[in-house]
């Protein structure tokens, strides 16, 4: 008897994914009645509330892949360096200072970020880069220090799964090579990170997605203006500061623009399911092979 | 961190933030100057206002709601900024009891609201100087015909330089900020300056919220941006208000050019739609009285144009002919 | 989500050559250890930043005055402060509840060769991951329309339960994980039921780590902002809610709202906000950190 009611409890992760999934055919089915897929996939120029209006989404998902890849120039090479270091290097008291930077670090909420961003970070690049770049850039908003500031958002993420990656690494492999005479340096690059490596990719992934999903940084500091460049001195705006946007204004059922937010929010679901579900079986993999 | 030290700074911040909530849950302080708010009499009321609609009306609504508020505690009004359009949309559907507008309601918007059975009363209850606004650093710009602003923002513009405006202008970029296409202000410059409402060249940062505008304009010296006029008001010393040329000479938009008419094509009225099915709720009739009568003080503090003395007795009118038409 | 495993001691002197570390590992260690230092920096000055640039308008003001549009002298947190309690607040009848008996059936009842457990378990790791303003968008199609529960703390509520609920059961299923399998077998030894065994042993010397899976899951949810932009949080509210029915805004909304404003007094006020929401966090991470130290020794 209990147990129907614990059983209906876990039922409602399965629940809730089903209904994610349910509540965007309807309005997507009516999107695309309007609006071919090609269009919407290929068309370089997103106007959906204007007349005449135009659906073309490659704006926003241009500017969702680079601010991503800014971010993750920043939160790779920062994550990894940390956890080798946490995981191979740091013992004692200095683990026990330094592990906790990343955990307060991963609880700052984002829109704090988004206010570091804005008022912080880009008036620092403009003092920086003005002097090179006639007339103003980088622009009040622009998505260079969106995604920098998204960088460090995520290095906790990447940097506590690729420590658990290391650290599932057997000691003996490790033994093993201080034995034959490498030293610390060889034995982290030549056999912890390769051994580590599926769970330091799945990590890598597991980090995209949570860049490509943010929302208050972009909103707050990269601008809402669907620009499609690659200058990451302008401002742009992602999927999710769009989805936001429209939110704020227009959102009455039935409306085009209501099935918009339907349409790029199926988009941006596809995108970070099929990296969660890749991430998730490597991660699976990686266990497999050590245990 | 030791785990002594944790010992002794976990209860205090525990307790700190037990003072914290504790206190929040207190009175709270008052909210104005004391002294200039008029206050609401009558019975206490409760219950709900929702307002929504336009982000040029919101902030004179805001502050209705919240000298509103402080006399009649039992009240929540929230006030929302979908924009004139999308607020209308929610308005017609019945989801909301008063409508912001800066324009007046369309016939389509019109149909819908008969289509549901919903009755409203058009308000002007301020007017608006719609202001177009550049970086305070945009010394080259003082005055601009309804032409050339129709060069810039018309839907195949290709305009990007102000030299492109006009040749003895600097080599300077373009960049434009705006309200969304759901806003009252947008239809009506559009309107105005395009010849059609929502013809617009899409490339410019559209913006619900007219404080995003501002912040973009303040902070591109070749920014350009167009929002109601408190929006200036509000941030005069960080924007400069172009002078329109409406075939009549270069007027500046300010409180005179508003009331009298001078400021074309760019002076218009700003609106409030209660719901005829809203207004039989009291906390929803006590609110629109609260506004209306009270409506020139609420303007001067919200920093709005207020309505000149002939408009102001025409709205009053307006009023009791409508509070005796519903008692 | 970690697995344990002492780090190898630092073999510093370990060398064929007898030399000690050779340079190009010092250089090595170094790189690596300044990356971890800059994240330290990062915070250092994030936080600085906020204190400096708040610093005049850290008083009481926060909680004691409501929004002002106009006049960000007046103006304070507190509508915001007893939405955010009020969300929050119902989020964690909500949730917590739920989440355990979920993770219980998935730790202590499911076979896990089952495909039927295994999907659950798939689901679960899916949402942990999923953007949270998707979550927004099934609130406002589903919560709020389809369900009619419009833009209330209710349907904030529920909404932020979805999104911190994959949290919740990881984090329950780590603590009971913890529980020495001696005292289950102990118990059935005994003649008791599964379910005994849960209620009155496993469940009570799991509570210390449940406490602060639930606590870090709360924080999370306190920090939320994207979802509510999507359910009304966004709307101008100057009253404390009253019911769940109520109209609501929290914390980060508006510090959201404060930032977008142009006047600098604006900018001011919101860094000072936010120096109160992570003080707020602080101590709630404090006192998880606490009920974990303080109760680790017992078991």
């Amino acid at each position: 008897m209990i147990k129907f009611f614990l059983i209906g409890c876990a039922l409602i992760a399965v629940v809730t994914t089903a209904l994610i999934f349910l509540s965007f055919i309807q309005p997507t089915w009516e999107f695309f009645q309007l609006v071919t897929p090609m269009e919407f996939l290929f068309g370089t120029d997103w106007a959906p509330t204007f007349k005449p209006a135009s659906y073309g989404v490659l704006p926003l998902v241009a500017a969702t892949l680079l601010i991503s890849f800014i971010a993750l120039l920043v939160a790779v090479p920062l994550g990894l360096a940390s956890a080798l270091y946490l995981s191979e290097y740091a013992y004692g008291s200095v683990r026990k200072t330094l592990k906790p930077v990343l955990e307060v670090l991963a609880g700052i909420p984002t829109v704090v970020f988004g206010f570091f961003a804005l008022e912080f970070i880009t008036p620092t690049l403009r003092w920086i880069l003005s002097p090179f770049f006639d007339g103003d850039l980088p622009q009040i908003f622009n998505a260079l220090s969106a995604g920098l500031v998204m960088g460090i958002m995520i290095v906790p993420t990447i940097a506590s799964l690729s420590e658990d990656a290391m650290a599932a690494v057997p000691n003996s492999l490790r033994s093993g090579a201080y034995a034959l005479g490498s030293t610390k340096r060889q034995v982290s690059t030549m056999v912890v990170i390769p051994a580590a490596l599926s769970g330091i990719v799945a990590a890598c992934v597991l980090g995209i997605s949570r860049a490509v999903g943010e929302t208050m940084i972009v909103a707050i500091a990269a601008g809402n203006r669907p620009n499609l460049t690659w200058n990451p001195l302008e401002g742009m705006q992602t999927m999710t500061a769009f989805i936001a946007q429209i939110a704020q204004g227009d959102a009455s059922t039935g409306s085009i623009a209501y099935d918009t937010i339907f349409a790029v929010g199926l988009l941006l679901f596809i995108a970070t399911f099929a990296m969660n579900i890749f991430s998730i079986r490597l991660v699976r993999k990686y266990r497999e092979v050590y245990e | 961190m030791n785990r002594s030290m944790l010992r002794r700074g976990a209860p205090v911040a525990f307790a700190l933030t037990l003072a914290l909530v504790l206190a929040a849950c207190g009175s709270s302080a008052s909210t104005t100057d004391g002294g200039t708010a008029p206050s609401a009499s009558g019975p206490a009321l409760s219950g709900a206002v929702r307002v929504d609609g336009s982000s040029t009306v919101a902030p004179m609504s805001e502050i209705a709601a919240q000298l509103f508020q402080e006399a009649q505690t039992g009240v929540q009004v929230t006030v929302g900024t979908s924009g004139t359009g999308g607020g209308f949309e929610k308005f017609c559907a019945g989801e909301t009891d008063i409508n912001d507008a800066s324009r007046a309601i369309k016939d389509e918007e019109a149909a819908a609201c008969e289509a549901k059975g919903i009755t409203y009363e058009e308000f002007t209850i301020a007017l608006d100087a719609l202001t177009v606004v550049v970086n305070k650093e945009n010394t080259w710009a003082k005055c601009l015909t309804v032409e050339q602003l129709a060069k810039i923002w018309a839907p195949d513009s290709t305009v990007n330089n102000w030299n492109q405006v006009d040749p003895t202008f600097p080599d300077e970029k373009l960049v434009l900020f705006g309200p969304g296409t759901d806003s009252g202000t947008f239809d009506y410059f559009t309107a105005e300056i395009n010849g059609e409402e929502g013809a617009s060249r899409t490339d410019f940062s559209p913006s619900e919220n007219d404080n995003i505008t501002v912040q973009g304009v303040e902070g591109s010296k070749g920014g350009m941006g167009y929002f109601g006029f408190s929006y200036f008001e509000e941030n005069a010393e960080k924007l400069t208000a172009l002078e329109v040329d409406g075939g009549a000479g270069c007027v500046a938009p300010s409180v005179e050019t508003a009331q009298d008419g001078t400021y074309t094509p760019l002076s218009r009225p700003l609106f409030i739609y209660p719901s005829g099915t809203a207004i039989q709720q009291a906390q929803v009739l006590g609110f629109v009285e609260y506004y209306i009568t009270n409506n020139a003080q609420i303007a001067e503090e919200a920093l709005f144009i207020p309505l000149n003395d002939e408009q102001e007795a025409a709205l009053q009118a307006k009023f009791t002919a409508f509070q005796a038409a519903n008692a | 989500m970690s697995l344990t495993q002492t780090p190898p001691m630092p073999t510093r002197d370990i060398s064929l050559e007898g030399r000690g570390e050779p340079i190009g590992d010092k250089i090595f260690r170094w790189l690596l250890l300044t990356a971890l230092l800059l994240s330290m920096l990062f915070l250092v000055v994030l936080i600085s930043f906020l204190v400096i640039k708040g610093w005049s308008r850290l008083d009481s003001r926060i909680w004691t005055n409501m929004p002002n549009p106009r006049r960000p002298q007046l103006a304070g947190a507190q509508s915001a402060i007893m939405g955010t309690i009020w969300v929050v607040g119902t989020t964690a009848i909500i949730s917590i509840p739920t989440g355990i008996a979920a993770a219980i059936y998935l730790e202590e009842y499911a076979d896990r060769t089952k495909r039927f457990n295994q999907l659950i378990e798939v689901s679960i790791q899916n949402l942990a991951a999923v953007p949270s303003i998707i979550f927004g968008i099934l609130g406002l199609a589903f919560i709020a329309r389809r369900l009619g529960l419009g833009f209330t703390v209710i349907t904030a509520a529920l909404t932020l339960s979805l999104l911190i609920l994959p949290t919740v059961i990881i984090a329950t299923r780590e603590a009971l994980r913890a529980v020495p399998q001696s005292i289950r077998f102990g118990s059935l030894a005994l003649g008791a039921t599964q379910w005994q065994t849960i209620w009155k042993q496993v469940l009570p010397a799991a509570i210390p780590g449940i406490a602060t899976g639930q606590i870090l899951a709360l924080s999370r949810a306190i920090g939320e902002a994207a979802p509510l932009l999507l359910l009304g949080g966004l709307t101008f509210v100057t009253t404390n809610p009253t019911g769940l029915d109520s109209a609501y805004t929290v914390l980060p909304i508006q510090i959201y709202n404060w930032i977008s404003l142009p006047k600098e007094e604006y900018q001011i006020l919101a860094a000072a906000t936010i120096v109160f929401l992570l003080i707020l966090l602080l101590a709630m991470n404090a006192v998880a950190i606490f009920i974990r130290n303080r109760y680790q020794k017992r078991l």
